[in-house]
């Protein structure tokens, strides 16, 4: 284990390779996935489509969030309504009963979208752990085609299969190239 | 590579007409990263001196009170209702590209969703300023929201003006969400490209670190799913409740079913009119043309042949009710809005918006630049003055002594032109300082980001352009 570092030497964060093509990354995932790594992730600068079968993760807990939401902001809307018409100022108005809940519809679906979209986006952002300015990777020079038109992988020293002479054979032959050792 | 598959009616078009993802990249970043041409500080002036007119017609109706504008009992809605209505119809296009469009994995909407988007939000403001000032005593506007006071009173939530305070509001700020979160991918690309230290250290911010990560797309795309999702029904949600501020009132000519659905049709027409007026300057000025092709105007053209005949529908539903419900004061209303002192508001509004739009059947129409140019700027015109007839309705109302003819003073005129500075302002630092396309999503159609494509030559040229994200 490479972990094991003395205070001296810096701590390794991992191994960034790149790879040509979007094919090239996905064959490349599959091949990672199976030798059993966690700790890794692929980057592109668009979603792949089918990349997360590929590395084998599962699926995203993004619709909890946003259903608990949803429920959370129309319960908010339907009960600040009904709590101010019939206890906080029971007044008749127009000659509509106290508790016309119909009316009470459109009040309590835009909370509910509201509060979803505040849940989607803050979920989001909570799953992936950002806003995270800084990252290990951001230390490769080359690692700023990520966002133009660079497909990398890169393995973490955390995964227990983490070997540095093996790790980057692993990516050498799964078509890696520019293969960088990157410090944490 | 360029694959030139437009000429073969068996295959579907491409939608960008490059195969190299560097490329899109720069043509997208381009304008961000050189100097503005000329004609944007030219319109950036324009934008920012009606922008101040704007503001100091605003001061002055504050410090004078609602009465320098022309409304009266009973047209006491006037140009302000006219305006919000317009400016809040047009932001929903916005949200029907983004959402809607992509719900139906109408994968063609890369081209336009993020100016659509932006062009939303910048119209919901200039939407928002009008009832907001039309309350009269703006020092107590906070009282729309259910605040606790010392007084102990609450909004009115049986009442449709609250609903719009509750429907804008959320729609704004969804709005707002959408449109960052799909700018994050994005921000990270002119990040990563940004040659200055103070470009990259604002981008850095903006972009929240974002880095690409499968990890992350997953959760990214999925909540994007969502938004849109839940957009949707937001969108037809919003426009439905501006139109219950006339239709549950018990007024002749307002108090109709049909008031929702064809407000909502009304409201996308009008917005995909915009869009393509604003997509197709800004295509001329920063030279889009290889992300926004061809293809994509005539789409949205359909979109506004169909859209505008569905209000073509619905006036002519209108009238047909007003006759045979047999209801003498509805019957007035709409004999009275079409051949009566406003006349040739409705004239303006029946040609522009159900005649202009017809011309779109013919393909040849449908693709020609300067035509659509006049077509959606009077489908524009002709969208305000649906909402003009529509609220000077009231200006023969039951009592005939009160009749009158409503006629705007010169604030309210000039106000309503100085939003175009406020919409121009923030439009014009958006076309400057931020991606105008999406560039993550214009990749992700793009037959090579398939990662099956290379694999067999056939299969992944049809599929890459048709394929799920």
């Amino acid at each position: 284990m490479e972990k094991t570092a003395t205070p001296t030497q810096p701590k390794i964060f991992g191994i960034l390779a790149e790879f040509g093509s979007p094919n090239e990354v996905y064959k490349a995932a599959k091949k990672v996935r199976d030798q059993g790594y966690k700790k890794w992730d692929v980057h592109s600068p668009y979603p792949i489509h089918g990349i997360d079968s590929a590395m084998g993760i599962g699926d995203s807990k993004m619709g909890w969030i946003a259903l608990f939401s949803a429920f959370a902001g129309a319960f908010g809307g339907f009960s600040l309504q009904y709590w101010v018409s019939v206890y906080a100022q029971p007044v008749v108005i127009g000659g509509k009963p106290i508790n016309p809940y119909p009316a009470f519809i459109p009040v309590t679906f835009e909370p509910g979208v509201l509060f979803t979209a505040f849940g989607c986006i803050i979920g989001m952002l909570v799953l992936n752990g950002l806003p995270r300015l800084y990252h290990a990777t951001f230390k490769s020079k080359n690692f700023a085609r990520f966002s133009d038109d660079g497909f990398f992988i890169s393995i973490e020293a955390r995964d227990k299969r983490f070997n540095v002479s093996e790790t980057r054979k692993l990516l050498e032959d799964a078509g890696g190239r520019n293969i960088e050792v990157l410090e944490d | 590579m360029i694959l030139h598959r437009d000429d073969d009616p068996t295959k579907r078009p491409m939608l960008v007409e490059t195969g190299d993802f560097h490329e899109v990249t720069e043509i997208i970043s381009k304008p961000a990263e050189t100097k503005a041409p000329a004609t944007w500080f030219v319109l950036m002036l324009a934008s920012l001196s009606l922008l101040s007119l704007m503001v100091g017609l605003i001061g002055y109706l504050f410090w004078q009170g609602t009465g320098v504008w022309g409304v009266n009992v009973p047209v006491a809605w006037g140009w302000a209702i006219v305006n919000f209505v317009w400016w809040i119809g047009i932001g929903h296009a916005g949200t029907l590209i983004s959402a809607i469009l992509f719900l139906f994995r109408q994968r063609w909407r890369t081209a336009i969703n993020r100016f659509s988007e932006a062009m939303t939000i910048f119209a919901v403001m200039c939407a928002g300023i009008f009832p907001v000032i039309h309350v009269g005593r703006i020092w107590v506007i906070y009282w729309v929201f259910p605040l606790p006071n010392q007084m102990q009173v609450w909004p009115n939530f049986r009442s449709p003006l609250l609903w719009d305070v509750f429907a804008v509001s959320t729609y704004f700020t969804v709005s707002l969400l959408f449109w960052y979160m799909g700018l994050i991918p994005d921000l990270a690309t002119f990040r990563d490209r940004a040659t200055t230290g103070v470009r990259k250290f604002i981008l850095a911010i903006f972009a929240l670190g974002w880095r690409g990560s499968a990890r992350h797309w997953q959760n990214y795309e999925r909540a994007y799913l969502i938004l849109a999702a839940i957009s949707t029904p937001l969108v037809l949600s919003v426009h439905s409740i501006v139109s219950f501020d006339f239709a549950v009132s018990k007024v002749p000519g307002w108090h109709t079913t049909i008031f929702p659905p064809y407000f909502v049709a009304g409201a996308v027409f009008s917005g995909f009119a915009l869009v393509e007026t604003l997509l197709l300057i800004s295509r001329q000025v920063f030279g889009l043309h290889k992300v926004v092709r061809m293809h994509h105007l005539d789409n949205m053209n359909k979109f506004m042949l169909l859209t505008g005949s569905l209000v073509g529908y619905a006036y002519a539903m209108e009238l047909f009710v007003a006759w045979y419900s047999g209801n003498i004061y509805e019957r007035f209303a709409f004999w009275n809005r079409a051949l009566g002192e406003y006349w040739w508001a409705y004239f303006i509004m029946v040609s522009c918006n159900v005649i202009s739009p017809q011309l779109f059947w013919f393909k040849r129409i449908r693709q020609s630049i300067p035509i659509m140019f006049i077509i959606t700027i009077l489908i524009n015109i002709g969208m305000w003055f649906e909402r003009f007839v529509i609220v000077i309705t009231l200006h023969a109302d039951f009592l005939p002594s009160s009749w009158g003819y409503y006629r705007p003073t010169w604030v309210d005129i000039w106000t309503y032109v100085g939003t175009f500075g406020l919409f121009g302002t923030f439009f014009l630092l958006f076309l400057k300082f931020l991606p105008q396309l999406a560039i993550a999503e214009v990749k992700g159609v793009m037959p090579q980001a398939n990662p099956h494509f290379g694999e067999d030559h056939h299969a992944a040229a049809t599929t890459g352009a048709s394929k799920g994200h």
